[in-house]
């Protein structure tokens, strides 16, 4: 090995100790773990190597419940709170008068605590012995049938998960998207409006090209975000997410863990495989897809 | 087509509330480009000139004052209804199109019954970019080119809709010394072979003399002088026009004229007959002054340039405005290099006067 090369493996050396022993090391523990079949952490012991782990968490009704709400989450949250942050952020980049107070009022969930936010949702959903929550008082009000938020039908938990999910992501989409937007060169819209470009066009043509890294980065790492969602559930719906049927696929790694039916580090590190190859694969797709439509000045 | 400016007016509101009031940027404008001209706008920065031309776009609207495009009011009509092409200082260049799709921008966006096939753009698209000479890399992004294409295709983009009118602000600040001197002479090329009436806008006298037809003179919002640039250099109508053009600058003295003679010092310099007696500030071209050994004008010589053609001489008045004066002599005059003191005497056609107060030209 020659003298700069050296020293350059040097400098990298902190690094890779630390990567080494708190991100690679624990990725190998977990793939061990998670093919070591009747794997006993008390006793260290185990029957024997293999899949059995996979195909017994592929099977449990608790985790392909946790797969649908993940997707379903991960569907409507992605593309709704990218699309709800460009639209904002179009406006935000257009008004000149309040522009500030309105960047902050938008900013603010984003230093809020998410178990403080999830009680406020909860305070807003949930239907108690003296109230009905304040979002019910409003559909009666205009004359709809009360709904349980928090304890009613799949599809009024699931809508409550959404907005909240969506309401928590906005704001660091907002910031990043009204910087790239602010960021895009003035130059070029007065060249096109010379051109004679519509709005639309302008939009389309020059907008969305010029901000679309952006977009593109906000798209993995909602997508990313998403598929882990754990600690927003547990906010709004309390820990015991397999009774509400609301739990995620972080969510039952966790339970596999630490929770009452606990103790199956094997189950656990199988599902999290599972999560993380779907994961990859999303990644993937999204960075192929990319490849077409970014586009990087 | 001939573009006409009427009391063309724009003021902008002052953002220091404090103060209050407005700014005025372009102040009561007057003037006529005639058709098929090159013509400079040429100031100083933040004398309006941008401010016009953006006027003249369409991208500004003035406060007051109209705009015509030969007989056509175009004060109210949008940058695309008005058929101006405009290339930007930054050239603002799609970064994700391809050369092609830059030209064929503008066409694109053609609407109705103007609305083209795919072939006649590429057509139009390759005859703008032979004549800007960039049809060898119209499959190119803008980042793979030379600050120098970029410039073309910019123009290119420009001339695609075959505007009225051309406009360019700075075209050629970006540009370093050597491809400018070569991108100017294009500018002009293009501008004669296309017929296209040509405003642009520029801070560098040389640039705006140098291929302009005529020039208009800016100061603070204000329209100084208008002419050919020989004239408005020769002839100019008060002291910042005389200081604003021409490189090595005018040397601006502290003089006085009495009894019809003009003294720098005490040193009688030039018959001023018919000028009243007054202080004036007297403008000397650097090319103004011949060595002559017994001439009326002596200044202390500190330093010899020899630039081949012609050589400088760097002197000192205590009556000059700047440190040093700076006088140009053809290359074979006889000087002595030890010399402490040179007398000149001065062209009478390459000093001007002007009043000190408003530093108006004295005509003599």
């Amino acid at each position: 090995m020659d003298k700069p090369n050296r020293k350059a493996w040097l400098y990298l050396l902190p690094a890779l100790v630390f990567l080494g022993i708190f991100m690679v090391y624990p990725l190998f523990d977990v793939l061990i773990y998670s093919v070591e079949e009747g794997y006993n952490s008390a006793s260290q012991t185990f029957f024997g190597v293999g899949l059995y782990n996979y195909s017994y968490v592929l099977r449990d009704p608790y985790f392909l419940q946790a797969l649908k709400n993940t997707f379903i989450l991960v569907i409507i949250t992605v593309p709704l709170s990218t699309g709800i942050a460009l639209l904002i952020s179009l406006g935000l980049n257009s008004i000149t008068k309040f522009k500030e107070l309105f960047q902050t009022i938008f900013f603010l969930p984003y230093v809020t605590n998410t178990l403080a936010v999830g009680l406020v949702f909860m305070i807003l959903f949930k239907k108690t012995p003296y109230s009905d929550g304040f979002i019910n008082l409003l559909i009666h009000f205009f004359g709809g049938s009360t709904v349980d938020f928090i304890d009613g039908p799949y599809w009024a938990k699931m809508f409550v998960m959404s907005f909240y999910t969506v309401w928590v992501v906005l704001p660091f989409k907002i910031l990043i998207l009204t910087s790239a937007l602010a960021s895009v060169d003035k130059d070029l819209y007065k060249a096109a409006k010379v051109d004679g470009a519509s709005r639309g066009r302008i939009f389309r043509k020059i907008t969305l090209p010029m901000i679309s890294p952006m977009i593109f980065y906000l798209i993995i790492t909602g997508f990313i975000g998403a598929f882990k969602a754990y600690a927003d559930e547990v906010a709004i719906f309390g820990t015991n997410l397999n009774a509400a049927g609301m739990n995620t696929i972080v969510g039952f790694v966790y339970d596999m863990l630490y929770g009452d039916s606990g103790g199956y580090p094997s189950y656990a590190s199988a599902a999290a495989l599972i999560l993380f190859a779907i994961v990859l694969t999303i990644t993937v797709i999204n960075l192929l897809v990319s490849r077409r439509t970014v586009t990087y000045s | 087509m001939k573009i006409q400016l009427q009391h063309l007016t724009k003021k902008y509101p002052n953002r220091n509330k404090k103060e209050g009031g407005d700014i005025i940027a372009v102040n009561d404008f007057n003037f006529t480009i005639p058709d098929g001209k090159l013509i400079g706008l040429l100031g100083p920065s933040g004398c309006g000139k941008s401010t016009t031309l953006n006027m003249i776009c369409g991208l500004e609207t003035p406060t007051s004052g109209r705009i015509f495009f030969g007989e056509d009011d175009v004060t109210d009509l949008p940058p695309e209804n008005r058929g101006v092409g405009m290339v930007f200082q930054s050239y603002a260049l799609y970064p994700h199109l391809t050369v092609r799709q830059n030209i064929t921008f503008p066409l694109e966006n053609l609407k109705g019954k103007d609305k083209l096939t795919k072939e006649v753009m590429n057509e139009k698209a390759l005859e703008a970019a032979k004549l800007v000479q960039i049809d060898q890399l119209m499959d190119r992004k803008p980042g793979e080119l030379s600050g120098g294409q970029q410039q073309r295709v910019a123009i290119a983009r420009a001339l695609v809709k075959r505007p009225r009118v051309l406009l360019l602000d700075e075209p050629l600040s970006n540009l370093d010394a050597r491809l400018r001197l070569q991108t100017r002479e294009e500018i002009r090329r293009i501008q004669k072979e296309t017929g296209i009436t040509t405003v642009f806008v520029t801070h560098d006298q040389e640039e705006a003399m140098s291929i302009s037809d005529e020039i208009v003179v800016m100061s603070a919002g204000v329209l100084q002088q208008i002419g050919k640039p020989q004239e408005v250099y020769d002839d100019p109508i008060n002291l910042f026009v005389a200081k604003f053009l021409g490189t090595p600058a005018i040397n601006v003295f502290d003089a006085a004229v009495k009894d019809g003679r003009l003294y720098i010092g005490d040193e009688p310099v030039l018959e001023t007959p018919g000028v009243e007696d007054q202080d004036v500030y007297a403008g000397i071209r650097p090319e103004g002054l011949t060595l002559t050994e017994d001439g009326p004008f002596s200044m202390k010589l500190i330093r010899v340039e020899v630039m081949g053609r012609d050589t400088s001489l760097i002197c000192l008045s205590p009556f000059a405005q700047a440190d040093t004066v700076r006088v140009i002599v053809p290359s074979d005059s006889i000087l002595d290099p030890e010399a402490v003191s040179v007398r000149f005497t001065v062209k009478p056609a390459k000093i001007d006067l002007f009043r000190k107060d408003t530093e108006e030209r004295i005509r003599l």
